[in-house]
């Protein structure tokens, strides 16, 4: 307008010549093909389940996308209201219908746990660079630790643990956009689990290994793909 | 009430110029916006503004309910203005009313015009307006509070939408009537504006004036909103801004 650009959405500039990419500061999760995401079964159908990915529509993910042997009419016997599982997004389509699937390595239904939701914009950080985050946490709390691309993370380990490694979940949240969030993360964990394990006498790292940290589910995009918060001035962009 | 008789009607305007809040004709109430104060929305914003206080929420792009209002090429805008029992002097009736749902209507229009709603076909973007204390304007206020919290939210949009009310006292044309104002002025008219283009997305209006009058009384309007719009934008901006030392000195 004008000879101007303006912005559709609140976010960060970024320029990169000889384009001008807006970072979304926020805004709900906007799926892509390959995302790896946790969703929360809304609906139970004959043929398919409803599933809640916090897009701005509802997935549906059909019985021949799981590996059961699911009857018609029997989805129920699989999945209920309110279970949550890990997909993958396969295909999307111009009327915004989001196409899941459960087929594929570690996608599956989540059993027990706690889901925490952070903010879609903060995955990256979430993850780390090339995983380090993720590793940060799950070292230190031995918890079992899945991350969506929708802002979702599945957390499983003792009460201890999901504890911990949502509070260091928060931390990133309110703190994402700082330098050095995974050593400022690292301490925090560090610090609890000596105040935490005074009585029993063990040490931090110890304590973190007690629980043989588990295969944390790596559902993560190549990493360059992902976009480093730091590396961008905060100019704050205008509508 | 008792009957309001001519000794009644307090005197709006001083010889000087001054109101009664000791504004000039063409001053804002006093204004404060705060994008984000609400988890659990996808955006939020309140505003005070005089003695108006105001919380808009944003939820969506989601599913729609009820489903019958499901668009197949665009994003419904649901916009729900609600008035506190609390929010008035004598109580207010709780619940849906015909001016409730009249500036519900006239809020989620004039944001149709300025959101990119074609991205998010079969889905809706639903706008609550609650009117906590209200002192005059509260829809120019809700307008204010919702476009930030739409904003907030992430939905795209053309640009904000600043909103207020001129209005007609003692025979002058002010900006921003408060309570008194607009219960003993001769004419209210309540814009909102999109400040880019300068479309108007909200017009309308209550009492008389002449054409003249109306002219002027849209001037200053528009006057208005470019100042509520920086500080709309500059909520937006505190809601993400680093303190440069604790974010490590970039």
């Amino acid at each position: 307008m004008g000879g101007k650009v303006y912005a559709s959405i609140l976010g960060l500039l970024a320029p990169k010549p000889p384009f001008l990419q807006v970072i979304p500061l926020s805004g709900r999760y906007i799926p892509k093909p390959e995302d790896v995401v946790i969703g929360t079964v809304t609906d139970a159908q004959g043929t398919f389940w409803l599933l809640d990915i916090g897009a701005p529509r509802w997935a549906p993910l059909h019985m021949t996308g799981t590996p059961w042997d699911v009857q018609i009419g029997e989805t129920e016997k699989f999945l209920r209201v309110r279970d949550s599982v890990i997909v993958r997004v396969e295909n999307l389509d111009p009327t915004g219908r989001i196409g899941v699937t459960m087929l594929g390595a570690g996608l599956g239904k989540l059993e027990g746990g706690t889901i925490v939701n952070v903010s879609p914009a903060r995955i990256p950080r979430v993850v780390g660079r090339g995983g380090s985050m993720i590793e940060t946490i799950t070292r230190h709390t031995g918890a079992q630790v899945a991350v969506g691309q929708n802002g979702r993370v599945w957390i499983n380990g003792t009460p201890d643990a999901i504890l911990r490694a949502s509070e260091a979940l928060r931390l990133i949240e309110e703190q994402g956009q700082r330098r050095g969030l995974t050593e400022r993360v690292e301490s925090y964990l560090i610090s609890t689990s000596s105040s935490n394990d005074q009585g029993p006498g063990v040490a931090p790292h110890e304590s973190a290994h007690r629980d043989a940290p588990a295969h944390s589910v790596p559902p993560v995009g190549p990493a360059d793909e992902r976009i480093d918060p730091d590396s961008v001035g905060p100019a704050p962009d205008e509508y | 009430m008792g009957s309001v008789g001519a000794k009644d009607i307090p005197v709006l305007l001083t010889p000087e110029g001054l109101r009664i809040d000791g504004r000039r004709l063409d001053e804002l109430r006093p204004l404060r916006i705060q994008a984000g104060p609400l988890h659990q929305a996808d955006g939020s914003a309140f505003v005070e503004w005089g003695a108006n206080k105001v919380m808009a929420a944003v939820y969506g792009p989601r599913e729609v309910h009820p489903r019958h209002l499901q668009q197949n090429h665009k994003a419904v805008i649901q916009c729900k203005y609600n008035m506190a029992a609390f929010s008035v002097d004598e109580r207010k009736r709780p619940g849906l009313d015909r001016r409730s749902q009249e500036i519900s209507k006239v809020i989620a229009e004039a944001f149709e015009s300025v959101v990119f709603a074609e991205e998010f076909p079969r889905t809706s973007i639903d706008v609550y307006i609650e009117v906590l204390q209200a002192n005059a304007g509260t829809r120019c206020a809700g307008l204010v509070a919702a476009s930030v919290a739409l904003a907030d939210a992430g939905i795209p949009m053309v640009d904000l939408v600043p909103a207020v009310a001129v209005g007609k006292i003692s025979g002058q044309i002010a900006l921003d009537l408060k309570k008194e104002e607009d219960n003993f002025g001769e004419a209210d008219l309540p814009m909102a504006l999109v400040p880019q283009s300068g479309r108007l997305v909200l017009l309308q209006m209550e009492g008389h004036m002449t054409p003249d009058e109306l002219s002027r009384a849209l001037d200053l309007g528009v006057v208005g909103c470019k100042a509520i719009y920086e500080k709309m934008k500059q909520a937006l901006r505190d809601r993400y801004s680093v303190d440069p030392i604790a974010a490590g000195a970039a």
